[in-house]
């Protein structure tokens, strides 16, 4: 069992308030995923889950029973670090006896375990080395390998692959995935990164100055960003956000079109602008129009195909049902 | 990339190198070689270098002369002694310190620093006046005492500078293991502080083994270390320099052998943390 409750969870560092009163419940079995800006208190959210820091207002109830005030050690959860965390003096086999060691698991059963994660985690070969002798992947494996022997009730990631090169990230990023599948043990997992929050959440929470902006499904939350912020958030290029005349013109104070609901055209089309920069990705097309009057550059996605080039003139047509509207507070309207 | 360097350029950096490490072990050398010449060849001028008669007449007449074993294991005493309960007291102040910093933390560190700043000098009427009182003066306990509390700061600095190197997230992680304090203590901390235990603790063997302000002022026979071993040949029946580097040389030799052999983990320990 995994299921987490907050109620009315909020942390203050002396007079500052990091997170205002919040409200937030995590399914068992669920991957869900806090992502936000840098400072906007995920991983402070995800330390008062963990009981590394203490609440300052408000319940967090752990499977039915109330661990507002337990120690980390005692509220079953496992945690991954970002800087891995593990312990510089010990063999990979020793560190991930660790927490079976402090349970006080007997050694038989302790190897079992060893063993089984070692082997999932392709890891057998390496278990009578120290942490300093393996790569980075390596080492995010011992420590999930760390975790997972806990058999927690939950995982708690701390933006587990900031410290990895681009494609060890992919690689690690579908392990994750991959081993949410076969445990269906709840994860909760801290990232700035929101192709990360895309690709592996079940349910994403945008969290921006310790406030939740939105919590939904990754595609919800893709075609229904409730307010400006989480409209510009996720997506990747950046949704185009226009106010002043464009936006009046659909009576909203602004509104959002994503780059692949704009379409191109040489000779006509809604708004009119020069190519600045051009991106060919081979599958894609990626352009970024300036002076069409709207914004510093209109970022349009086309077909790898559509062969225009920088400085060429060119229109955009949104796509009139994909446009998204919000009021005077950035709220959806 | 490496830098570009000629052999003209080495050759110079070695020979400025050896220069000025003769320069700094010279009294050193020079006390040892006097210890093996007579007291004639000893204050000869111009100095004879190695062409005399080799001679250890002088560390018979040391040794016949006074009790080199007793002051021997006095320093032995006073200087381990005083280490050991100075980090028995430093561990867990810099432990706290480190780990469960307050505002007045650097204010603390500061105070402490600023206590090696003052001249011994000015507290030893005091110190004097309060050991006398207390049937202390001339006694082990009272050096062990007053040695530990003159490099508390330095054993809680060197320490505070060494856990302070230990990533917080380790500690957390242990704590998420289900470590208590015992636990992270014993099975995280202190493994990977012991390089720096280790030369925190030879370095202070090594201050306290060669002190002499307050081993010459709060001593005169029971309590007496080597320091005192070598002032005792300084003075009274006139000026033996045979015999006074004979005294020095065997006074300084235990410390001199456990440097050399240590001489790795000190460095290791003084530049800890210096390079991830």
């Amino acid at each position: 069992m995994g299921q987490i409750t907050l109620e009315n969870v909020a942390k203050s560092f002396g007079e500052v308030e990091v997170i205002p009163p919040l409200d937030l419940t995590i399914e068992d079995g669920e991957f869900v995923v806090f992502v936000g800006p840098s400072g906007c208190g995920k991983s402070t959210l995800l330390r008062l889950i963990a009981g590394l820091e203490d609440v300052s207002g408000g319940k967090i109830v752990i499977d039915g029973s109330d661990a507002t005030q337990a120690s980390p050690a005692k509220r079953g959860l496992a945690m991954v670090f970002q800087s891995y965390a593990l312990y510089p003096h010990m063999s990979v086999r020793k560190n991930i006896a660790f927490p079976m060691k402090m349970a006080g698991i007997d050694e038989a059963e302790q190897k079992r375990r060893i063993d089984s994660a070692a082997k999932a985690l392709n890891l057998t070969d390496y278990l009578d080395r120290r942490p300093g002798q393996l790569s980075g992947g390596q080492r995010q494996r011992v420590a999930i390998g760390r975790a997972i022997v806990r058999e927690p009730a939950a995982f708690l990631f701390d933006e587990p692959l900031s410290n990895l090169d681009a494609a060890l990230r992919v690689g690690m990023r579908l392990e994750i995935s991959e081993l949410h599948n076969r445990l269906k043990t709840t994860m909760i997992y801290v990232t700035h990164d929101q192709v990360e929050a895309m690709t592996m959440a079940d349910k994403i929470v945008v969290l921006q100055a310790g406030r939740i902006e939105q919590v939904g499904s990754p595609l919800e939350l893709y075609r229904n960003p409730r307010n400006v912020f989480v409209a510009g958030f996720i997506g990747s290029p950046k949704m185009n956000l226009f106010t002043g005349a464009a936006a009046v013109e659909y009576g909203a104070e602004t509104i959002g079109v994503r780059p692949e609901h704009v379409s191109v055209s040489a000779d006509s089309g809604k708004w009119k602008g020069r190519i600045g920069v051009s991106e060919h990705l081979g599958s894609d097309s990626f352009f970024y129009v300036e002076d069409t009057g709207l914004a510093d550059a209109v970022t349009v996605r086309a077909d790898g195909e559509v062969a225009f080039r920088h400085g060429d003139e060119i229109w955009l047509t949104p796509a009139e049902d994909k446009i998204h509207r919000f009021d005077k507070n950035g709220d959806r309207m | 990339m490496a830098r570009q360097t000629t052999t003209g350029q080495r050759a110079l950096v070695t020979a400025v190198a050896w220069g000025i490490g003769i320069l700094i072990s010279f009294p050193i050398i020079w006390t040892v070689l006097t210890s093996f010449k007579t007291e004639a060849t000893a204050i000869a001028s111009p100095p004879v270098w190695f062409s005399f008669d080799w001679t250890l007449q002088n560390y018979i007449d040391v040794n016949t002369r006074s009790d080199y074993a007793r002051y021997f294991m006095n320093s032995v005493v006073i200087s381990i002694g005083s280490t050991l309960l100075g980090l028995a007291v430093a561990i867990p102040a810099a432990w706290s310190m480190a780990f469960q910093p307050t505002k007045n933390t650097k204010n603390v560190l500061m105070w402490m620093l600023s206590t090696k700043m003052m001249p011994a000098v000015g507290v030893l009427v005091p110190v004097y006046m309060g050991l006398r009182s207390m049937g202390l003066l001339d006694s082990r306990t009272a050096l062990v005492i007053i040695m530990m509390l003159m490099n508390l700061p330095i054993i809680v600095w060197m320490l505070f500078t060494y856990f302070r190197e230990i990533p917080g997230e380790i500690l957390e992680a242990a704590r998420m293991d289900g470590a208590n304090l015992r636990n992270e203590i014993i099975y995280v901390l202190t493994p990977m502080t012991v390089p720096g235990i280790a030369s925190t603790l030879l370095l202070n063997v090594i201050l306290a083994w060669n002190e002499a302000f307050w081993t010459l002022n709060l001593t005169t026979t029971n309590a007496a270390p080597l320091t005192a071993f070598i002032a005792s040949f300084s003075s009274p029946q006139g000026l033996f320099y045979a015999k006074l580097s004979a005294a020095s040389t065997m006074a300084i030799a235990p410390i001199l052998i456990l440097g050399w052999f240590s001489q790795k983990q000190l460095v290791r320990g003084l530049t800890f943390g210096a390079v991830k």
